[in-house]
């Protein structure tokens, strides 16, 4: 396999390591006779955002209902906060914050209202680390709903609504937060400004964040380390610029030399480069080479994953790097 | 802070804020007057007519029957609706994510449902006080059985309420619980009495809550010698507090484990495929 190891996340017996928010080992989901995750290993620590990365039907959202206990695992080593998901009390349960795609709920109430009662719940999980909730004023500052603190919530608009969902996430000044594809339906302008609001949330506290996502912009642009999950498995790990130097592959190089057009594609650009421009030197015009990107790579992921023709071009791409 | 103590409290606040939004929107105030309307057209139509046997008013009969009849709406299918709707909305799955939010949200809902029954109640009985001859409102003994029958109602109908709440879905199946109700409406004697049945569908209309529920209503807002036509010749109190009160010994047995089981499944992707399905159904 190709995932890179994390540093003091080597094979076991592992230590029991204090920073460790998450470990998730061997982890595996089976509904009826389907598969959906085969087997993933995932690992995340204190105040690192991790997204999971992978198409629709990769085996994401699985992945982290499981983390937030909504779902058990049919196999698989699961320590979330040190608890087991499956049995995860309140107490628990009050460390984690779980941001929801809302729909209508609770359109009655008012912004306020609503932020202030849920987070009535966590008063009793006050920490002299962690105190519990959230001011709802400072909250509604910090993810700019201060306008809108008398509103109705059916009234708000969706990108209003969303970073309600962020509110309602957080009033309980979670150690380990989870958004599940949190910009589906976002226009660019609301995108952007959640991404600044999960930046903001990364700094304080440090609190974890766990994000799934099928836009790989989005993965590069908000996490520390990204892992591809692709059919149940995780296929590479690493930080965006770790994955963008791992997928090099094999570079296209083309030109034009007397009018005529040539593509070549060769794993050493530079030495083949040299080579050309020695034998042909001026004739050779309009050059290009392109190097296969991590989009390239991710998007041929997409791509077998969309059409279900298995071409192996995605596993490939990050396989040539393994065996190097 | 004790957490379940804090649940609890924290629950009850959530029904009053409930509560107070169904005053502000036009949808709610609709809801609380539509079975007041129906009542009273339905009292205007019998107007003349009387209670056979008797030369007792059967609109002021059919009152106290109806109200035990919007016991049965209010407690089982108004929490049966809400947490439908609320699984649907994924109102459920919020309450699920924060720490004793399960027991707030029920705690809530128990309030805002049984409120909206008793203001039902309340309601319905008003104009039929300045309409109907007859009701014995004045009498404490009548306000003495309302205190412990309609307590009893929403006991015996709230967790049957959560019972199916839990079992229906999709919100469109709740008309498959609508119907048999309205059969048991007819066989419940709630607007005409059920004398005049055939024994065996006496028999089953007595096995269920309503016509104990409408019995009990009569018992406390009729003059005592109505009890003379009703089944048995009495108004059978120890009897509806046996039937209402098994009913509510199987509902709350049955609903602490359906409402758990129900509350187990719940995750984001089924709302989101709720919220597919639901987006389908309007489009």
């Amino acid at each position: 396999m190709t995932a890179v190891e994390l540093p003091g996340a080597v094979a076991s017996p592992r230590p029991p390591d204090e920073d460790l928010v998450l470990d998730v080992r061997d982890l595996r989901m089976r509904y009826g006779a389907v598969d959906v995750l085969h087997g993933v290993d995932l690992t995340a620590r204190r105040g690192e955002v991790v997204a999971l990365l992978g198409p629709n039907g990769a085996g994401k959202t699985t992945t982290i209902e499981i983390l937030e206990g909504f779902r058990v695992p049919s196999a698989g080593t699961v320590r979330v906060l040190g608890t087991d998901p499956a049995r995860g009390d309140e107490r628990w349960r009050a460390r984690l914050g779980v941001v929801l795609q809302s729909w209508r709920d609770h359109g009655k109430w008012r912004v306020r209202e609503l932020l202030a009662h849920l987070g009535d719940f966590y008063a009793p999980y006050a920490t002299d680390r962690s105190p519990r909730p959230w001011p709802v004023d400072e909250l509604l500052e910090t993810v700019g709903l201060t306008a809108h603190a008398g509103s109705r919530v059916a009234r708000l608009s969706g990108g209003q609504r969303r970073r309600l969902d962020v509110a309602v996430g957080i009033v309980g000044r979670p150690e380990l937060l989870f958004l599940d594809e949190p910009t589906v339906g976002f226009d660019p302008a609301a995108r952007r400004e959640f991404h600044e609001l999960v930046h903001r949330l990364a700094d304080l506290d440090e609190t974890t964040i766990v994000l799934t996502t099928h836009d790989l912009t989005e993965a590069e642009k908000l996490a520390d380390r990204i892992l591809i999950l692709a059919d149940g498995r995780i296929i590479a790990e690493g930080s965006p610029d770790q994955l963008a130097r791992r997928v090099a592959g094999d570079a296209e190089v083309r030109w034009t030399r007397d009018g005529e057009r040539y593509v070549h594609a060769t794993a050493d650009a530079t030495a083949f480069l040299r080579d050309l421009l020695r034998e042909h030197g001026d004739r050779v015009r309009e050059l290009e080479v392109r190097r296969a990107s991590l989009e390239d790579a991710y998007l041929a992921l997409v791509h077998e994953e969309e059409t279900g023709i298995r071409t192996g071009r995605a596993e490939r791409v990050w396989q040539q790097e393994a065996n190097r | 802070m004790n957490p379940t103590t804090n649940a609890l409290r924290t629950g009850l606040r959530r029904g009053v804020i409930e509560l107070r939004a169904t005053f502000t929107n036009g949808q709610d105030l609709w809801t609380y007057f539509f079975p007041t309307v129906v009542l009273l057209v339905a009292v205007f139509w019998m107007r003349g007519s009387t209670v056979p046997g008797t030369d007792f008013s059967l609109g002021a009969r059919t009152l106290p029957s109806a109200l035990g009849m919007g016991l049965l709406f209010g407690g089982l299918l108004g929490l049966a609706n809400q947490l439908v709707i609320d699984r649907e909305d994924g109102t459920l799955l919020r309450a699920k994510a924060i720490p004793d939010g399960m027991l707030g949200y029920l705690v809530g809902k128990i309030v805002l449902v049984s409120a909206v029954a008793l203001i039902g109640v309340v309601l319905q009985l008003t104009p039929g006080l300045f309409f109907l001859d007859g009701l014995r409102l004045g009498d404490p003994g009548a306000w003495l059985t309302l205190a412990w029958v309609v307590p009893l109602g929403l006991v015996a109908t709230l967790p049957l309420g959560a019972v199916i709440g839990s079992l229906v879905e999709n919100p469109r199946n709740m008309g498959l619980v609508v119907m048999p109700i309205f059969g048991l409406i007819a066989l419940s004697g709630i607007f005409y009495p059920i004398n005049g049945l055939p024994g065996w569908l006496q028999g089953v209309a007595q096995v269920f809550p309503l016509y104990w529920l409408g019995l009990g209503m009569r018992s406390a807002l009729l003059p005592g010698d109505l009890a003379a036509v009703e089944l048995g010749g009495s108004w059978r109190h120890l009897e509806t507090v046996g039937v209402l009160g098994a009913w509510a010994l199987l509902g709350l047995v049955l609903a602490p484990v359906v409402l758990r089981r129900m509350a187990r499944r719940e995750s984001g992707s089924r709302v989101a495929a709720r919220r597919e399905r639901a987006m389908q159904r309007v489009g």
